[in-house]
């Protein structure tokens, strides 16, 4: 399915935030927010609005974990895979959840439902595995609260 | 009117805060008891979570762990008016665990409405500032020099010299940047500090400002903390409609402009002059020093770069006075710092103590051992870079110079507790994984040098060649630890050699 870009709200958005002293991460920051990504058809647009060459506009995007190019997932599940969770269980429950929604962490789920994100600290440590859903963060997570946490489709 | 207080950070809603407080609205319209609820940060306690609190006439009564199922029975057993056994943990001040604390930075969090200025206010919050508007540039800073203050982002540099070198730097536009981008495992404390009292931040910022001529203050924070950005932007809003921030700070005609930035999801992000690149909207590549960010930072003028505890804690410093907080402490490791207790524990949260408790008290007084009951192996202490110790040197002291005698580092103070569990071949690994996804590419040792340690890591584990790979590894880590350009590749090392120091059996040694 090819995603409805929204040009206008890309281009209000780069005229809003230009002058900005370092505007770029949040002009990606907002098109991301309302976009769900950054299509690659608003670079030139951002590149030209802040003087800087695409590529350089690319390089940024491609550098931060956090931005996209692609669209995501209906919803966005992230693992912790640092060391507090690791401590309590964080690699079985990966392995749990790989299995479960049938792709590896990096990946979406082949009818676009679910995808699966490495993170690197929530900053939840005490009371890990922590697993993000969307917006919202769960503490303390078993294999069996994961399976009630997502409406998962089945390995396919 | 009945006062409940029911936390609202990022832990504490992860284990159903939202739910508890719906809860006790529901059930107390139901029952037609008025009261009123109050959405604090979080004591710190975090397995107590939900920690929900009473104000009784004796002070708090505390309960907890509360989950929504269960705010039907404390109704039935009048816990509103601070009675009933069940979960009952008594005032909330005489829980040991808090008890025992000596909290500076986190004296007011799970206290005050993180989001009134007047709660703030009414726990000694802007008299720093007022203090520090009656004084000269150069006396403020004499007085972070005098507290002895030292950065709180790993590298426990001396705060007032960075400051010294910034107001001796001649330039029309300094800033001030608060590195909020706290993204070691086992690291929360940035994070409670900006959720639960996120004034005393601002504060501190705003004196920095006062002290070294800066008129833009940038707090840099990670973008995995949304709850924190959404805290900080509306604490932000409040402290320029009370003229606090803005061009004429608290009446005194003084300018200091604050604003937050989120970043990307990057770990190299936290390293200084990368964040400052990042910041500058480019990609967060970490720069050679000199010039130092103090004489050439953000957008190329002077720049006061500094963790968000080091910062919060001018605010005391500047309300109790630079003797106060060199009073606390051991040798050149002065004041307090907030431990944070993580991962295979049993009572995790955070521990503000004075410097120079041990590990040892830390986790069994503090910590009970480790949430599965069985015995510690290893604790991780300072992020993901930091040394893996095992259980026969938890006697350590818990200051900077006993930490680096022992090739380990206090840095940010998170702890990270294993269990027998553990495999410490895959810790080795993943340290170097981790240099992998996180490097910023600059310097070929750090960006080439980890991937070569995964593969040499493999080998070993596959049995290749086991002894030659050891010399290898060593000699990696070797070229890692001299030749990069940060402490990303330069401190990758320590979590890889203290494994294989401690645990050798586990590297076929």
């Amino acid at each position: 399915m090819t995603p409805v870009i929204n040009m206008a709200a890309i281009g209000e958005i780069i005229d809003r935030l230009k002058d900005l002293p370092g505007a770029l991460l949040p002009i990606l920051h907002e098109i991301q927010h309302v976009q769900g990504f950054v299509p690659s058809v608003s670079v030139p647009a951002i590149a030209e609005a802040l003087s800087l060459s695409r590529a350089e506009v690319h390089g940024v995007i491609s550098f931060y974990h956090h931005f996209h190019s692609e669209p995501m997932g209906q919803q966005v599940v992230q693992i912790c895979r640092a060391e507090a969770c690791q401590a309590v269980g964080a690699r079985e429950l990966e392995q749990h959840m790989t299995n479960k929604l049938g792709i590896n962490v990096g990946e979406t789920t082949s009818d676009g439902a679910i995808s699966l994100e490495p993170v690197y600290c929530l900053g939840n440590c005490a009371c890990g595995p922590s697993v993000q859903i969307d917006d919202q963060l769960h503490a303390r997570v078993t294999p069996e609260r994961f399976d009630a946490l997502v409406s998962a489709p089945e390995a396919k | 009117m009945i006062t409940i207080y029911v936390p609202r950070d990022t832990t504490a809603c992860a284990l159903g805060a939202d739910a508890v407080a719906d809860a006790i609205s529901a059930q107390a319209a139901q029952r037609d008891i008025s009261l009123q609820i109050i959405r604090t940060g979080s004591r710190g306690l975090f397995w107590l979570e939900t920690l929900v609190e009473v104000a009784t006439d004796q002070g708090r009564r505390a309960f907890g762990p509360v989950e929504a199922s269960d705010v039907g029975a404390l109704f039935d057993a009048g816990f509103y008016e601070g009675k009933g056994d069940k979960l009952a943990l008594g005032l909330s001040e005489e829980i040991p665990y808090l008890k025992n604390q000596q909290r500076l930075n986190f004296a007011r969090a799970g206290i005050v409405d993180p989001l009134s200025i007047d709660d703030y206010k009414s726990q000694g919050g802007y008299a720093g500032l007022s203090r520090a508007l009656a004084m000269q540039p150069q006396a403020i800073v004499d007085e972070v020099k005098e507290s002895g203050l030292r950065g709180r982002g790993g590298a426990a540099f001396p705060a007032g010299i960075k400051w010294q070198t910034v107001l001796d730097t001649p330039a029309a536009q300094k800033y001030i940047v608060c590195n909020a981008d706290e993204g070691d495992s086992g690291t929360f404390a940035d994070r409670l500090l900006m959720e639960a009292d996120p004034y005393q931040l601002i504060e501190g910022m705003t004196i920095a400002g006062l002290g070294t001529g800066a008129t833009q203050g940038y707090i840099y924070l990670r973008s995995e903390y949304p709850k924190a950005f959404s805290v900080l932007k509306t604490a932000l809003a409040n402290a320029y409609a009370a003229g606090y921030l803005g061009s004429n700070v608290a009446g005194s005609g003084k300018h200091f402009d604050l604003e937050v930035r989120l970043g990307a999801g990057a770990y190299i992000c936290g390293e200084e002059t990368s964040l400052l690149d990042s910041l500058e909207g480019k990609r967060g590549m970490v720069r050679a020093k000199p010039p130092l960010p103090a004489i050439v930072g953000l957008f190329g003028q002077p720049t006061v770069i500094n963790n968000v505890l080091t910062l919060a804690t001018i605010s005391s410093i500047f309300e109790k006075g630079a003797a106060h907080y060199k009073s606390l402490g051991v040798g050149r490791s002065i004041g307090t710092l907030p431990m944070q207790l993580a991962g295979n524990i049993k009572r995790g949260g955070i521990v503000e103590l004075a410097f120079g408790s041990t590990l040892r008290s830390l986790l069994e007084d503090f910590g009970a051992g480790t949430a599965s009951g069985k015995p510690i192996k290893a604790v991780q202490v300072g992020g993901p870079l930091g040394a893996y110790l095992p259980a026969s040197a938890l006697d350590i002291s818990l200051d900077y110079e006993s930490f680096a005698a022992a090739s380990a580092m206090l840095g940010h103070g998170g702890v990270v507790v294993f269990d027998d569990s553990v495999d410490m071949l895959e810790q080795a690994r993943f340290a170097m994984e981790f240099c992998v996804v996180e490097s910023c590419g600059k310097c070929t040792p750090c960006r080439v040098g980890s991937t070569r340690g995964v593969e040499v890591l493999d080998k070993i584990r596959a049995g290749e060649q086991r002894d030659d790979n050891l010399i290898l590894l060593e000699e990696l880590c070797e070229t890692m630890e001299y030749g990069s350009l940060c402490a990303m590749g330069g401190l990758t090392p320590f979590p890889v050699r203290s494994a294989i120091k401690h645990f050798p059996e586990e590297f076929g040694g």
